[in-house]
C-alpha cells in the first residue's frame, strides 16, 4: 500500500529545525520540539494497525540508482523500532528541558536542532526499504550526533568526538559501503525482503566476508572490538547518552545488523552456511567481556555504557540463533532494553543534576536523599538483568527459549552467566544506596530530588518497564510478526 | 532562434568580453551587468540546447545538434556538435560560471577596484573558452580554445595581490603550454593519417587504421597533453600552487571548471574520436592507466593530509578527484564511464561549493590558514552550512551528489574486478572525512573553547554579504537536488551517450 | 644498419622536430632561470609548428596557388586537370598561422608574468625566489 506517512514521520522533525533556529524564546522553541515529537509519535502510531494487519506501507522518494531507490517501507521490525524511538523522544524532550536548564548549558538551540535531525534519521533507518536508504540515514545520524556528543566543546569532548567519528564513519565508509556495493553487484538490487536477496548469488566464502563486513561495519552496534566509541561518547550531556546511546544510535546499529541478517542474507542462507553460529559466537564474546568490564567501572555512565554494549549483543545473539523464539526475544529486547536503559540513564542524569556526583563510590546512601530516582533505578536494573516484574524478563525468557529451540545450550549458559554478571554490577549500587549503615551515608537524610522535568520522565519510563511485562503490546505482536515473516513460519 | 543556440553560446560572451573591456574605460559600473547578461545568455542557450538534445530521438539522428560556423559544411568548415554529453557539461559550466560571477561581485569590487574591466574581460573570455572547448567538433579549434582558456587563466591567477601568485602562474604557463602543445602534436598525427580535423570525420576514417603506429602515437600524445592540462598525477605539479594563490574569485571559477572540462575532452577523445573499440580493445593500456589513477587518488589524498592551509588542501583533493574520473573512464565498463561523466557535473558543483565558501571566509577573515577558521561556525554560520554540504558531498555522504558518482565509480571498479581502484576510492573517502572533520573541528571548537574557560569576549556573528551567501546556498542545495535526481540524469543523459558509442 | 640510416634520413623532418622538442623540454625542466624556461617553451612550440609545416610539404610540389589554365576558365573547370600531388597541402600551414599567434600571445603573457615575478622577488632565478619565499 502506498502511503506518504513514512515520509512524513521522517520529515516532521526535520521541518521543525528552521522554526527551532528562529524561535525567540526557549519556551517557544521547546513547545515546538514537543509538538514535533508528538506529531511524529502520532504519525507512527497511526500506522500500527495497518502493520499489525500484515500490510506494508511503501513510499518511494526518488529513483536514484536502478534497483536501489530512496524508498520507505514500514514492516513489523521497523514499526517496533520506530515506536520505541518516537515515544522515547517525547519523554527525553521533557527530560532534556529539565536537565539543560537545570545545569544552564550553552548552545541549547543547537542541541535541540541536532536532536531533531538525529530523530529524523533514526526513523528513516527504521522505515528504510532498502540498504541504500538505510545507509543514507545511518550516515546522517552519525553526522548529526557529532555536535551532540561534543556538546561541551572542551578538550575531552574533542578527543571523544574524534574517537566517535573514527569508529563510526571509518567503519561505515570502509566496510559497509564496499559491502553494500558488492551486494548490489551480485544481485542487482538492494531492497530488503523477508527471505533476503543474496541467496545463490555468490560463493560461501564471499558471503562470510560480507557478513563480517556488515556486522563489524555497523559499528554503532558496538560489537567488540568496535565498541571503543561508546564509553568515550559518554562525555555527552546525559539526555544525549540516554536517548542516543541507549535508544537511537546504538539501536540503529543493532537494527541495521538485524535488518541485514534477515533482509539481505535471509535466515535460510545463514543457516545453510552456518553463519548464524558465527554471529552468536561474536555476540556472546561481546556480552561476556562487556559485562566483565562493567563490573570494574566506577563512573556510573561508563558502567551503563558497558552494560549497553553487552545488552546490544543480546539482540544480535537472538537473531543469530535463527530460531523463531530467539528472533522474537531478540527483537523484543530492542524495546525492553530501550525502556530499561533509558530509565537508568535518566537516573544517572538526575543524580548529577541534584548532587553533581558521577561516580558510584560517591553515591553511598543516596537512596535516602533521592528515593524516587533510586527506586526507578532499581526497576531499570531489574529490567536489564532480566528479572520480573520488569519487562526485560519477557525478552530474556524468549531468548532462553530460543537457545533451546536452536539447540544451542552454550548460548543459554552465556545468557545465564551474563544475567548473573548484570546483577553483580547493578545490585550493589542499589543496595548501598538504600541499605548502607547510617554512619557511612554520604548524604543528609532529607529528600531532595532533581527538578520535576527530570523526575517525571524517569518515573514514567520505569512504570512503562513494569507495564511491558504484563501488557507487552504492540511490541510483542510486532516481534512475533517479525519472527514469522523471516522464518516463514 | 533556437537553431542558433550553439553560435550564441560563444558569440554573445565573446562580444560581451569586448564590450566589458571598452566599458572598463568608460564606466566601471557597467562591467558587471554586461558580464551577467553575457553569461545569462550563454546559460539560456546551453539549457535550450540540453532540452533540445533531450527531446531529440537518439535513434534518428544520434540526438546531435549540428551547427555550421559560417555555413561551411563539415568536414571543411568548423562544426559545433552538441550531444547529451556536452550539453550536460555546457549547463554545468555556464551555471557555475554565472553563480560564481554573482557570488564574487563584492569581493571583485574590493580586490580589483582599478582593474575591474580587465578582470571581467578575462573572466568572460575564460568562460567563453571553456564553453567553446565543450561545444566544438573540430580538433584544431579545440586547441585554439584551449589556449584562449589557458591564457586568460594565467592572467587571472596572477592578478591578485598574493605574494606567490606570479611564480605559480608562470609555472602554470610552462606546463599548460607544453600540455596544449602535446595535444596539438597529437592532432597533427591524426591529421597526417586521416587528412581531417573534424572529430566525427576522423572517427569515421579511423576504424580501418587501428593497426597504424601513427594512430597509436596520436592517441598517446593527445592523452598525455590532456592529462597535463587536467593535472593528472604525476603531471599535477603546477596545479596546487596556481589554484591556491589565485584570488578567491578566480579559484572558485578555475578549480571547479578547468579540470572538469579537460576530463570532458579526454572522454570525448576516448568515446567519439578514437571510439571505445580502439581505446579499450586495440590498446592494452587500460589496466595501467587505472593503476595510474589509483596512484593519483592515493597520492592526492596523502598530499592533502600534509597541506599547510585550506585552499592547498582543497587543490590536492582536486588532484585526487581527477584520479577518480580518469580511473572511472578507463575502467572500460558502463558503470565506470557513467560514474566518470556524472562526476564531471557533481565534482564541478561540489568544488564550486567549497571554494565559494572559502571565498566568503577569506572575504571576512582575510586568510585561509587553518587557524583563520577558529570559531567560524559562530562567525559565519550560513557560509559554513554551505561548506559542510560541499564537504559531505566530497566525502560521499548520501544524499549529496558526490555519493552517487562515487557509487557508480566503485561499482565500475567491482565490475571490472579492479579492486585496487575500489580500495583507493574507499581510502580517499576516509581521508576526505579526516580532512574535512579536521576543519570542522577547528571551526567548531576554536574560540568557543576560549570563550568558555578564559572568559574572553565571545565571537560575534560576521556573516558575508547576502549576495555572497545566497549563491553558495543555492549550490549547496543543488548538491542535494542533483543527488536526488541522479536516476534521471543517468537514465536520460548519460545512458544514451554511452549507448551510442559502446559498450559492455 | 644502412636501412636504419636511410629511414632516419628519409624522415629527417621528424628527427629535427623531436630534437627541437627535447631541447625545449630540457630548458623548461632543467633550467633555473625563468626567462630561459620561457625560451624553452617557445622552442617547444616552434618544434611543433615546424612539424606541421613539414607534413604539409611535398617533394617537387609547388605553392598551392592555381594558375588559370590555358582555357582561362574558372576553378571548377580546371579542377579536373590539376594534379593534387603537384601542390603542397596548404591547410597545415594555415593552421600554423593560428598556432604562431597563440605562441606569440603565450610569450607575451609569460614575459608579463616574468616582469611581475621580477618586481615581486627582485630576481629571475628560481632557486633564489624559492629561498626568498621560504624565508618569508
Amino acid at each position: 500500500m502506498i502511503s506518504i506517512k513514512p515520509l512524513l514521520a521522517v520529515l516532521v522533525s526535520l521541518l521543525v529545525v528552521p522554526i527551532l533556529v528562529s524561535s525567540r524564546t526557549p519556551n517557544v522553541r521547546e513547545a515546538w520540539t514537543f509538538a514535533a515529537a508528538s506529531a511524529k509519535f502520532l504519525i507512527v502510531v497511526s500506522m500500527v494497525p495497518a502493520v499489525l494487519r500484515g500490510e506494508q506501507l511503501v513510499y518511494t522518494v526518488a529513483q536514484v540508482i536502478p534497483g536501489a531507490p530512496i524508498a520507505f517501507r514500514v514492516d513489523p521490525l521497523g514499526m517496533l523500532f520506530a515506536l520505541v524511538a518516537s515515544s522515547l523522544w517525547i519523554v527525553t524532550t521533557a527530560y532534556s528541558i529539565g536537565y539543560m536548564r537545570g545545569l544552564g548549558e550553552h548552545g541549547q538551540t543547537r542541541y535541540f536542532c541536532f536532536f531533531a535531525i538525529a530523530l529524523s534519521s533514526t526513523i528513516g533507518v527504521a522505515f528504510s526499504a532498502n540498504l541504500l536508504t538505510l545507509y543514507l540515514f545511518y550516515e546522517i545520524l552519525s553526522l548529526a550526533t557529532y555536535p551532540l556528543v561534543t556538546h561541551h566543546q572542551d578538550a575531552e569532548a574533542r578527543v571523544s568526538g574524534r574517537k566517535y567519528l573514527v569508529y563510526i564513519l571509518g567503519t561505515s565508509i570502509g566496510l559497509v559501503l564496499p559491502a553494500m556495493l558488492i551486494c548490489y553487484h551480485l544481485s542487482g538490487t538492494l531492497a530488503f525482503s523477508d527471505q533476503g536477496f543474496l541467496a545463490g548469488t555468490g560463493p560461501p566464502q564471499l558471503m562470510t566476508i560480507l557478513l563480517f563486513m556488515f556486522v563489524f561495519g555497523f559499528a554503532k552496534a558496538a560489537i567488540l572490538p568496535f565498541h571503543g566509541w561508546l564509553p568515550a561518547a559518554m562525555v555527552a550531556p546525559t539526555p544525549v547518552s540516554a536517548l542516543l546511546h541507549a535508544v537511537a544510535v546504538v539501536k540503529v546499529g543493532v537494527f541495521s545488523i538485524v535488518r541485514v541478517l534477515t533482509g539481505v542474507f535471509g535466515i535460510e542462507l545463514l543457516s545453510w552456511l552456518n553463519l548464524g553460529t558465527i554471529v552468536c559466537v561474536i555476540a556472546s564474546c561481546t556480552i561476556l567481556i562487556a559485562s566483565l568490564i562493567a563490573l570494574s567501572q566506577d563512573n556510573l555512565k561508563r558502567l551503563l555504557a558497558f552494560s549497553t554494549i553487552g545488552q546490544l549483543s543480546y539482540i544480535i545473539l537472538g537473531v543469530g540463533l535463527l530460531s523463531p523464539k530467539g528472533i522474537t526475544g531478540g527483537v523484543l529486547h530492542i524495546a525492553m532494553h530501550a525502556f530499561g536503559k533509558i530509565t537508568l540513564f535518566f537516573c544517572a542524569g538526575a543524580i548529577f543534576v541534584a548532587t553533581g556526583k558521577r561516580n558510584i563510590s560517591e553515591m553511598v546512601g543516596i537512596g535516602r536523599r533521592m528515593p524516587v530516582t533510586m527506586t526507578a533505578f532499581f526497576i531499570g536494573a531489574l529490567s536489564i538483568t532480566g528479572l520480573p516484574p520488569a519487562g526485560g524478563f519477557l525478552s530474556k525468557w524468549y531468548l532462553g527459549l530460543g537457545t533451546l529451540q536452536a539447540d544451542q545450550i552454550t548460548m543459554l549458559v552465556v545468557l545465564l552467566v551474563s544475567s548473573l554478571l548484570n546483577a553483580a554490577y547493578f545490585m550493589p549500587i542499589v543496595y548501598r544506596a538504600f541499605f548502607c549503615p547510617a554512619e557511612m551515608a554520604m548524604f543528609e537524610n532529607r529528600v531532595q530530588e532533581a527538578p520535576a522535568f527530570c523526575v517525571v520522565p524517569l518515573v514514567l519510563t520505569a512504570l512503562i518497564s513494569i507495564i511491558l511485562l504484563f501488557y507487552p503490546e504492540p511490541f510483542f505482536s510486532l516481534a512475533r510478526l517479525v519472527a514469522q515473516g523471516v522464518t516463514g513460519g | 532562434m533556437s537553431s542558433q543556440y550553439p553560435g550564441l553560446l560563444i558569440i554573445v560572451p565573446l562580444l560581451s568580453a569586448l564590450l566589458i573591456s571598452v566599458a572598463g574605460w568608460v564606466n566601471k559600473r557597467l562591467c558587471f551587468p554586461i558580464a551577467v547578461v553575457g553569461l545569462s545568455v550563454a546559460l539560456y542557450a546551453s539549457i535550450g540546447l540540453l532540452l533540445r538534445v533531450l527531446a531529440a530521438d537518439p535513434a534518428l539522428d544520434g540526438g546531435v545538434v549540428l551547427y555550421r560556423l559560417g555555413g561551411w559544411d563539415p568536414p571543411w568548415g568548423i562544426a559545433y556538435y552538441v550531444d547529451r554529453l556536452n550539453a550536460l557539461v555546457l549547463v554545468v559550466v555556464s551555471v557555475s560560471a554565472l553563480l560564481n560571477l554573482i557570488a564574487t561581485k563584492n569581493d571583485v569590487r574590493e580586490s580589483f577596484s582599478t582593474k575591474i574591466g580587465a578582470f571581467y574581460t578575462l573572466y568572460i573570455l575564460l568562460v567563453t573558452g571553456l564553453l567553446g572547448i565543450t561545444v566544438t567538433g573540430d580538433a584544431f579549434n579545440l586547441y585554439v580554445l584551449l589556449e584562449i582558456t589557458a591564457l586568460t587563466g594565467y592572467g587571472l591567477i596572477a592578478m591578485g595581490g598574493e605574494y606567490r601568485a606570479p611564480l605559480a602562474s608562470l609555472n602554470y604557463v610552462y606546463m599548460g603550454t607544453i600540455g596544449a602543445c602535446f595535444y596539438l602534436l597529437g592532432v597533427g598525427y591524426l591529421y597526417m593519417i586521416t587528412g581531417s580535423l573534424n572529430m566525427a570525420d576522423i572517427a569515421s576514417i579511423l576504424p580501418g587504421l587501428y593497426d597504424s603506429k601513427v594512430v597509436l602515437a596520436a592517441f598517446v600524445i593527445c592523452m598525455v597533453g590532456v592529462w597535463l592540462k587536467m593535472g593528472f598525477f604525476p603531471l599535477h605539479a603546477w596545479l596546487p600552487n596556481a589554484y591556491t594563490y589565485a584570488p578567491s574569485a578566480v579559484s572558485s571559477l578555475i578549480a571547479p571548471l578547468m579540470t572538469k572540462v579537460m576530463i570532458y575532452v579526454m572522454i570525448r577523445l576516448m568515446l567519439t574520436v578514437f571510439t571505445p573499440e580502439f581505446t579499450f580493445s586495440v590498446l592494452a593500456l587500460q589496466t595501467s592507466v587505472v593503476w595510474l589513477a589509483v596512484i593519483a587518488i592515493v597520492m592526492g589524498s596523502i598530499l592533502a593530509l600534509g597541506a599547510p592551509d585550506v585552499k592547498k588542501m582543497l587543490t590536492y583533493i582536486i588532484v585526487a578527484e581527477v584520479g577518480y574520473m580518469v580511473g572511472g573512464a578507463w575502467l572500460g565498463n558502463r558503470a565506470g564511464m557513467t560514474g566518470s561523466i556524472l562526476h564531471i557535473a557533481n565534482d564541478a558543483l561540489m568544488t564550486l561549493c567549497v571554494f565559494l565558501a572559502v571565498g566568503n571566509v577569506v572575504y571576512r577573515v582575510k586568510g585561509y590558514g587553518f587557524d583563520d577558521l577558529r570559531g567560524i561556525f559562530v562567525k559565519m554560520p550560513f557560509t559554513m552550512i554551505g561548506f559542510v554540504a560541499g564537504a559531505f558531498s566530497i566525502i560521499g555522504v548520501p544524499p549529496t551528489c558526490g555519493f552517487f558518482s562515487k557509487w557508480y565509480l566503485i561499482s565500475g571498479g567491482i565490475e571490472a574486478g579492479h579492486y585496487g581502484f575500489v580500495a583507493a576510492l574507499v581510502f580517499s573517502s576516509l581521508i576526505n572525512a579526516v580532512l574535512f572533520f579536521k576543519l570542522i573541528e577547528v571551526g567548531y571548537y576554536g574560540s568557543e573553547d576560549a570563550h568558555h574557560h578564559h572568559g574572553t569576549t565571545p565571537v560575534s556573528m560576521a556573516e558575508a554579504p547576502v549576495s555572497m551567501v545566497v549563491p553558495l546556498l543555492i549550490v549547496a542545495g543543488g548538491l542535494i537536488a542533483v543527488g536526488l535526481y541522479t536516476g534521471d540524469i543517468v537514465a536520460r543523459i548519460i545512458d544514451p551517450v554511452i549507448a551510442q558509442t559502446i559498450m559492455d | 644498419m644502412s636501412e636504419i640510416i636511410s629511414s632516419v634520413v628519409a624522415h629527417y623532418n621528424y628527427w629535427i622536430y623531436i630534437a627541437l622538442m627535447m631541447i625545449g623540454l630540457y630548458a623548461v625542466i632543467g633550467k633555473k632561470n625563468l626567462i630561459k624556461k620561457i625560451i624553452g617553451v617557445n622552442i617547444f612550440q616552434t618544434a611543433i609548428i615546424l612539424f606541421y609545416v613539414s607534413i604539409g610539404a611535398k617533394k617537387g610540389a609547388t605553392i598551392p596557388i592555381i594558375h588559370h589554365g590555358p582555357g582561362g576558365g574558372h576553378h571548377e573547370t580546371t579542377a579536373s586537370v590539376i594534379e593534387a600531388s603537384q601542390y603542397m597541402n596548404p591547410l597545415p600551414h594555415v593552421l600554423m598561422l593560428t598556432a604562431i599567434v597563440v605562441a606569440v600571445a603565450t610569450l607575451g603573457v609569460a614575459l608579463a608574468l616574468a616582469i611581475k615575478v621580477y618586481n615581486q622577488y627582485g630576481t629571475l632565478e628560481e632557486d633564489e625566489i624559492l629561498s626568498r619565499i621560504r624565508v618569508r
